[in-house]
This record gives C-alpha cells, sequence and structure tokens, in this order.
C-alpha cells in the first residue's frame, strides 16, 4: 500500500506532525542486521555489548535481513563478499540504511592500492549513509555514527522527491 | 456492570483488536517496495538451491519420540533423587517401577527395529573388482 511513502506533492501542518512521529519511531528502533566482516566486526560486538550498550539507542541484532533497518558493514569487503551483501541489502525491507564502518569499508583502508580482492569502498555497490572513520573506529566513534544516522533519519520527508 | 469473567473477556478483546489494528494500519502506511531479489529466500545472500520445502525421513520423527522418552525420564528423576529419601523405601522402589517400564518402552522399540539406521551395505567384492580393474589399466 505505503500510503505514506513518498506520496505527497507539498509538505503542510498536519503532514509535518506525521512526519515526525514516523522519523521519531524509525530512529529509536533501528534493528540491526548482525553481519562481522572483519577486525571492525569486534568493535561493533563491544559496541552492541554491556559497556557502550548499543541496546539503549534501540539497535538490537537480528538473524535475518527482513527484520533488520540497519546494516553495518564492519570490516574489509571483498569481491566475493561483495555481491553476498548486495543481496543481504536487498532483502532488506524498506526504509534501509547503510553504516560503513571503518577504513576497508569506506575505500578499502590498507588495502586501497594493492589489494587484488578487495572492493574500494563498500559505496561501490550499496549507498552508504553514514561513514565511520578509523581503523578500526573506536564504540564510541561507532555510536557517534549512529547518531549521526539518527539526525539524518530525524529530517526525513515524506514529500516526493522532485528533480 | 462487568463480572470478572467480563473482565477477562473485556481483556482479550482489547488484546484482540490492538494486533488486528496495529497489522492494518502498518500494512496501510508502510513503504511498499517488493523486487525480485527481495523476495528470494533468504539463504545468507547465497543463491538459494532448491525449494526450503524439503521433504525429512520420517525415521526422524521415530528418532525424536526415542529422544522423547529419555528427556521425560531425566525431566522426572531428578527432582525423584531429591525427594525419595523421604518416603523410604516405598520411594525408593517406585522410581524403579517408573524406570522399568521405560525400559518396556526401550525394549519394545529396540525390537521393532527403530534403533537400526539403514547403513551403506558396500559390496566388497565389486569393490575388489574395481580395484583390480584398476590396477589392470
Amino acid at each position: 500500500m505505503g500510503l505514506l511513502d513518498k506520496q505527497f506533492n507539498d509538505d503542510n501542518i498536519v503532514l509535518t506532525t506525521v512526519e515526525d512521529i514516523l522519523n521519531w519511531a524509525r530512529l529509536s528502533s533501528l534493528w540491526q542486521m548482525s553481519f562481522g566482516l572483519a577486525c571492525c566486526a569486534i568493535e561493533m560486538m563491544a559496541t552492541s555489548a554491556s559497556h557502550y550498550d548499543f541496546d539503549r539507542f534501540g539497535v538490537i541484532p537480528r538473524p535475518s535481513p527482513r527484520q533488520a533497518d540497519i546494516i553495518i558493514i564492519s570490516g574489509t569487503v571483498t569481491f566475493k563478499m561483495a555481491t553476498r551483501i548486495k543481496r543481504i541489502y536487498e532483502q532488506m525491507p524498506d526504509p534501509k540504511y547503510i553504516i560503513s564502518m571503518g577504513s576497508c569499508s569506506n575505500c578499502g583502508g590498507p588495502y586501497w592500492e594493492h589489494g587484488y580482492h578487495v572492493l574500494k569502498g563498500i559505496d561501490r555497490v550499496i549507498p552508504v549513509d553514514v561513514y565511520v572513520p578509523g581503523c578500526p573506529p573506536r564504540p564510541e566513534a561507532l555510536l557517534d555514527g549512529l547518531l549521526t544516522l539518527q539526525n539524518k533519519i530525524r529530517n526525513e520527508s515524506l514529500v516526493k522527491k522532485t528533480v | 456492570m462487568l463480572t470478572e469473567f467480563g473482565k477477562i473477556f473485556a481483556f482479550m478483546l482489547i488484546a484482540i483488536i490492538f494486533v488486528v489494528v496495529t497489522v492494518f494500519v502498518s500494512k496501510l502506511i508502510r513503504p511498499f517496495r517488493p523486487t525480485k531479489e527481495k523476495l528470494l529466500i533468504y539463504e545468507c545472500g547465497e543463491t538459494p538451491e532448491g525449494s526450503p520445502w524439503v521433504k525429512f525421513n520420517i525415521r526422524f520423527y521415530v528418532v525424536a519420540l526415542i529422544f522423547l522418552i529419555f528427556d521425560v525420564e531425566v525431566v522426572l528423576l531428578v527432582p525423584w533423587t531429591l525427594v525419595y529419601q523421604q518416603y523410604g523405601v516405598t520411594g525408593y522402589f517406585i522410581g524403579f517401577i517408573f524406570l522399568f517400564f521405560l525400559g518396556l518402552g526401550m525394549a519394545y522399540e529396540w525390537k521393532k527395529g527403530d534403533l537400526e539406521w539403514a547403513r551403506p551395505n558396500p559390496q566388497s567384492s565389486k569393490l575388489k573388482n574395481a580395484v583390480q580393474e584398476v590396477d589392470a589399466s
């Protein structure tokens, strides 16, 4: 159906309130596709654990892309994995967001020149919302990335995009 | 005025309506952009092989039943070990009567051949012939 999915041509006062509720609901329960690739995944797990407590932002790891809202690309993306990531991303329901975590998935990281098997940035395959720099980023950096993503969602609009 | 049962009925009614309304409203307003790839079976990003509705051998069911016997045995025997001393010799032998009946079931399924599993039956003569053929060639 999608009655509220980019169906409107202009924003009026009623729409902005609905938008606020929808965006608030979305950004408060960003369920995460549990998907660890390399050493960044260790930092991601540390962020989920009790000390940094990802759960307080509503980030719960889910085993299936059907239940997930965000996917954190945490680590080196090889060419072989890139096709799988692409498919997992496709299988997540809209709206979906991507956090690219660490240098490897941002731009190829230490493999940027001689990594014959490494994708030079996950944004060549799927659209990234937030880049988190670091090699690997500290849990604080990942939390900051999540807050940035939440700010991005907070400003989303129901209005149809016009060119 | 609501009776006590009426309160429970109202509670159940609200619970049902809550679920139905939530599911219906979310169906109305959620984004709906199905693609072929999105509707594909999820196999950790791999290309799915065949149908997920695979037929399993019926003998797994029998094995599950046999497992259930020992499962129940453990569940009932562990509390029995904690309290049988309070009931003296009677309590002690009641446990053994219980074990005896489970043992009867075990003997029955053993006799019936449910513990037998179809094993590969290699024909040694054929294998030897194959080896000789390979050696000869």
